[in-house]
């Protein structure tokens, strides 16, 4: 009951798209290797936002040459799936970054004294 | 609703409202694969959520740029990087139908990533034998957590990969078997890829500070 | 070398004979009675020799409309339980007043509230939705079965043996005494060391990866199984929500799993996640949670909102008002569910800003919402309305619904909120919605399809005994606590000291014994309508004039569903065949090719919630045991390639014979 179509996931590599994959990967691994451990930045937050870069791009790398995302497997659906994911995983990610970093600012005890009554932890009042 | 016959027999165009041949829905094991796996990426997501917020809370123990060894995680990379190509390898003779060097680059597949679990449980026992322990601080928890999610999915992915391996020699590359290697291939890679996160996330920018 | 002491706890770990209510007069008298009815129902069975029948044609089967059904029934049976619940906390909250302490030390009123959150979230709404969805989808777009069969069938196990860990948990220790979200760091080892916090966790890990293969399942089935000619904008609109709310399952439920385990590890290896000390954040539970939370709540509702479009299409005698507006409401509020999940914390400290964000967010998310409300009312604006008791429940939600929405956007404004956080009024809204939402269109969609999935109607006039005293006894329960929590008063106490507000908790004690009444006119209803099953037999397979594919099937349809695939030209793909005089064939039948049953769901999920029980009890060597012989089980499993059977051409002519049989006597 099984009808593979050309275009579904995993169907249509060539060695020559993995070889370039991998190129690609190894550089795109060994650079951001080399700057941290050979403190080519001054700054540590410039290093960081660089190997972040050079993380997204090679896991893009992944889609396109290991796992063949493309726009025509599953009908558009893999990729609509994939999107939809990484939006849901950046909204999580900052989200929780926004909010947490926020409640840290105001509710941890060096900012306790500016709260005045301020003690509205419901979830920690009601113990046994 | 009439209830008269109308047999498809008797020479009459095709019926407007179904069909008289045997239809086959399209197979939709890749797709639900892939949905499982973008479950799984926000899986990863939480934890990688949690050990951004979590991740600078030393409680004055050790810190990754203590603790961590760079050069072993290359190592590490590498051998999960090739364990990505050396799968790619396997994917293009299964195209091929060409079973026996199919299985060898499975079993080499297999073997590295056992490699990467041996190094990763190396470096567990270390940190733990030197009071560096998940309970430690929540940055350890957070670190465990993630790097050993990560690991546990490996570890998974070996088993599998093991056990496809013993079906492809009983029942051959049949569909069913070409469908579970494709399956395989999209875990392989996807872990490869949430690997990419840990090794720049984790252990990169846990370096930097 | 092991001794016996250390043997022994290897293989009880911290289960002892104190572990059972010896000296609980309540929970002891609901043991008697539950091992009594056990062993009726065991007895009867028996004495009937329906093993087999039960073995072979459900247990086993994976069969998509058997396994909605036993969504729904546990569904039904877990809301008895839950109800039962709800009762003792009216009870006692309309009793405990200055010097009466009511009959629920706070050590068991703790627990009675988290189970009925627990409960009636996960084991009475999320199977009662899964089920409608099992059952009608694949009907409705023309499909034999889901994509996976037998992932269907082992989702709907391991749902049950979450809720079999949580009924347990009443005679075998203890539950959790947290609240149904179990925030820490109450919930953690330090202040919860008991085995409470324990059950929650795996019996909603057991049951949250039966939902999330469910939600995978349902998303692959939609999108690649509808009939040919079915576009996506020639779907029911009950698929379209259908595939939203599986679409949030599948990005939803994770976030729960992978909060989960954070708790388990903190409690069981010693972690600092969610801790006081060392480094831990029990604020990250309270954010991660709800990001599961919010969507969640979506999860319950669409299908709600689904069954509603449907019934008040086709007992308008029309076609649904709006139907491109409603697609793109449901998308909308998919997507917008994510961005709204602070509004559960305001009052937890991230400051205006974040706040105000959060309380906008919100209060955009009720636009589409109020769209779909006016599509319903348009639909039935010049319409020939039939006021059976589908549409009855239906006209109840689009009153309650709207006015616990209204509730809602009320809360949405964060200095309000600082007021009704965690107070009766916040209470009183959820369950507004809830039971005006979720509840309502469960027994609506209950009602409207279960001649389809029975061959009979459920008998009108109990029904609407039940449906009037649902509705008032809402309204009785629950508009006093709006009141109480407009004068402050908090959630989950147990005793109450100001003895003026007692008679707001009496009125809703009221309330509750009316629905308590109609809990028994449904179980009544269900009783009449199979005793006096011939009266109302729906011989036609289309008892309401339906519009959709589901109603061009026998009742209840033959295991194929469809004996030739349908081909689909326009939307209400029932209604247009009907409106062209469709002619059903009654020759040249082919073969079909169909999944074969298996136990192996059945037993590996059996084997889960064995794992899961003893790793409650801290019993390892038999957790071990249990989860090794799980994976042999499903590696076993996948060595199964003969999964499939057929029917033949003669096979399929006799059953299809005999319905046309039934309709020319019929007339």
């Amino acid at each position: 009951m099984s009808s593979e179509h050309s275009g579904s996931l995993g169907h249509s590599g060539t060695l020559r798209e993995y070889v370039t994959g991998f190129a690609l990967a190894v550089t795109l691994t060994a650079i951001p290797f080399w700057l941290v451990m050979a403190h080519t930045f001054g700054r540590s937050s410039t290093t960081a936002a660089v190997i972040l870069v050079l993380a997204s791009v090679q896991i893009v790398v992944h889609m396109v040459y290991f796992l063949h995302m493309n726009t025509r497997s599953e009908g558009g659906w893999t990729l609509l799936a994939l999107l939809f994911t990484v939006m849901l995983v950046v909204i999580a990610l900052s989200g929780s970054i926004w909010v947490m970093s926020h409640l840290n600012d105001n509710m941890m005890p060096a900012a306790m004294h500016g709260m005045g009554t301020m003690h509205d932890m419901h979830h920690m009042h009601d113990m046994p | 609703m009439s209830s008269e016959s109308a047999s498809p027999a008797d020479g009459a165009e095709a019926p407007r409202y179904y069909s008289l041949h045997e239809h086959h829905p399209e197979n939709g094991t890749l797709l639900g694969f892939w949905l499982y796996l973008m479950s799984d990426c926000l899986v990863f997501a939480c934890l990688f959520a949690v050990y951004a917020v979590l991740g600078r809370n030393y409680a004055g123990g050790p810190t990754g740029r203590e603790l961590f060894d760079l050069p072993v995680v290359a190592v590490n990379t590498s051998l999960l990087l090739l364990s990505s190509i050396t799968y790619g390898f396997v994917m293009l003779h299964v195209q091929a139908k060409r079973l026996v060097p199919a299985l060898v680059w499975l079993g080499i597949t297999g073997l590295l990533g056992a490699g990467f679990i041996y190094l990763e449980m190396r470096e567990f026992a270390h940190f733990i034998g030197n009071g560096a322990g998940p309970q430690r601080s929540a940055f350890l928890s957070a670190f465990f957590t993630l790097v050993g999610t990560h690991g546990l999915h490996v570890t998974f992915g070996i088993i599998w990969l093991v056990t496809l391996m013993v079906q492809l020699v009983t029942h051959g590359l049949t569909p069913a078997n070409e469908r579970r290697l494709m399956c395989l291939s999209m875990f392989w890679h996807f872990l490869d890829v949430v690997w990419i996160g840990v090794f720049t996330v984790v252990y990169l920018m846990g370096v930097l500070t | 070398m092991l001794n016996h002491t250390s043997l022994t706890t290897l293989l009880l770990g911290r289960l002892t004979w104190d572990a059972l209510p010896l000296h609980e007069p309540i929970i002891l008298y609901t043991f008697v009675g539950v091992a009594a009815g056990g062993i009726a129902i065991f007895g009867a069975i028996t004495y009937h020799r329906l093993w087999g029948i039960l073995w072979r044609d459900w247990i086993t089967s994976i069969d998509h409309k058997r396994i909605g059904i036993m969504y729904i029934i546990l569904g039904l049976i877990m809301l008895l339980r839950g109800f039962s619940d709800a009762l003792m906390m009216r009870a006692q909250q309309a009793v405990a007043f200055g010097d009466s302490a009511g009959f629920l030390p706070p050590h068991h009123y703790d627990q009675v509230f988290t189970a009925h959150g627990v409960i009636m979230i996960f084991f009475v709404a999320m199977p009662l939705v899964t089920g409608l969805m099992n059952f009608v989808v694949p009907l409705q777009i023309g499909a034999r079965d889901v994509a996976f069969p037998f992932l269907n069938n082992f989702s709907f196990w391991m749902t049950a043996c979450g809720a079999v860990l949580v009924m347990m948990s009443l005679f075998v220790g203890e539950f959790a005494r947290t609240g149904w979200l179990a925030l820490p760091p109450l919930s953690g080892i330090k202040f919860s060391p008991d085995v409470g916090v324990d059950y929650y966790i795996w019996s909603l890990q057991i049951a949250g990866v039966g939902t999330l293969l469910s939600g995978i399942n349902l998303i692959a089935t939609i999108v690649k199984m509808r009939a040919p000619g079915m576009t996506l904008m020639k779907m029911p609109i009950f698929t379209w929500t259908a595939l939203c709310t599986n679409v949030l399952i599948v990005a939803a439920f994770p976030v729960l799993t992978a909060v989960l385990a954070l708790l388990s590890l903190d409690r069981y290896v010693g972690t600092n996640f969610f801790t006081n000390e060392l480094g831990g954040n029990a604020m990250m539970y309270v954010n991660l949670i709800w990001i599961w939370g919010h969507p969640e709540v979506y999860i319950l509702i669409l299908p709600a909102f689904g069954v509603f479009s449907e019934i008040v299409s086709t007992f308008c005698g029309k076609r649904l008002f709006g139907y491109a507006s409603m697609v793109y409401a449901t998308v909308v509020i998919t997507i917008l569910s994510y961005l709204v999940w602070l509004h559960h914390f305001f009052t937890m400290g991230s400051g205006a800003s974040v706040n105000s964000f959060f309380g906008i967010t919100t209060m955009i998310i009720s636009i589409p919402t109020g769209a779909k409300i006016f599509n319903w009312l348009f639909t039935m604006y010049r319409g020939r309305i039939r006021f059976e008791l589908p549409m009855l429940w239906t006209m109840g939600f689009m009153f309650t619904f709207t006015i616990g929405g209204m509730t809602g956007v009320l809360l949405a404004v964060p200095p309000a909120d600082f007021a009704l956080h965690n107070s009766l009024f916040l209470v009183a809204h959820f369950h507004n919605v809830i039971i005006g939402g979720v509840l309502f269109g469960m027994l609506a969609g209950i009602n409207y399809w279960f001649p389809k999935a029975f061959g009979f109607k459920l008998d009108a006039f109990w029904g609407k005994c039940s449906f009037w005293l649902w509705l008032s006894g809402f309204w009785f329960a629950f508009m006093p606590l709006y009141v109480l929590g407009l004068m402050g008063v908090t959630r989950r106490l147990s005793h109450f000291d100001d003895p003026s507000l007692q008679i707001w908790f009496e009125i809703a004690a009221f309330g509750a014994a009316l629905i308590f009444l109609g809990i028994l006119c449904f179980i009544i209803q269900l009783v009449v309508s199979f005793l006096h099953r011939e009266e109302l037999r729906d011989v036609t397979g289309d008892p309401w004039d339906g519009r959709t594919l589901e109603w061009s099937t026998a009742s209840p349809p033959p295991v194929y569903n469809f004996a030739f695939t349908p081909i689909v030209h326009d939307n209400d793909t029932w209604a247009d065949m009907k409106k062209n005089h469709y002619a059903r064939p009654q020759a040249g039948f082919i073969p079909i090719h169909l999944p074969k049953n298996t136990a192996a769901g059945f037993v590996i999920a059996t084997l889960s919630a064995i794992c899961g029980f003893a790793v409650i009890w801290h019993m390892w060597l038999p957790a071990a045991a249990a989860f090794a012989a799980m994976l042999v089980a499903v590696i076993v499993h996948t060595f199964n390639y003969d999964r499939d059977t057929h029917l033949s051409a003669d096979e399929v002519r006799k059953i299809e014979g005999s319905r046309t049989a039934l309709l020319a006597g019929h007339v």
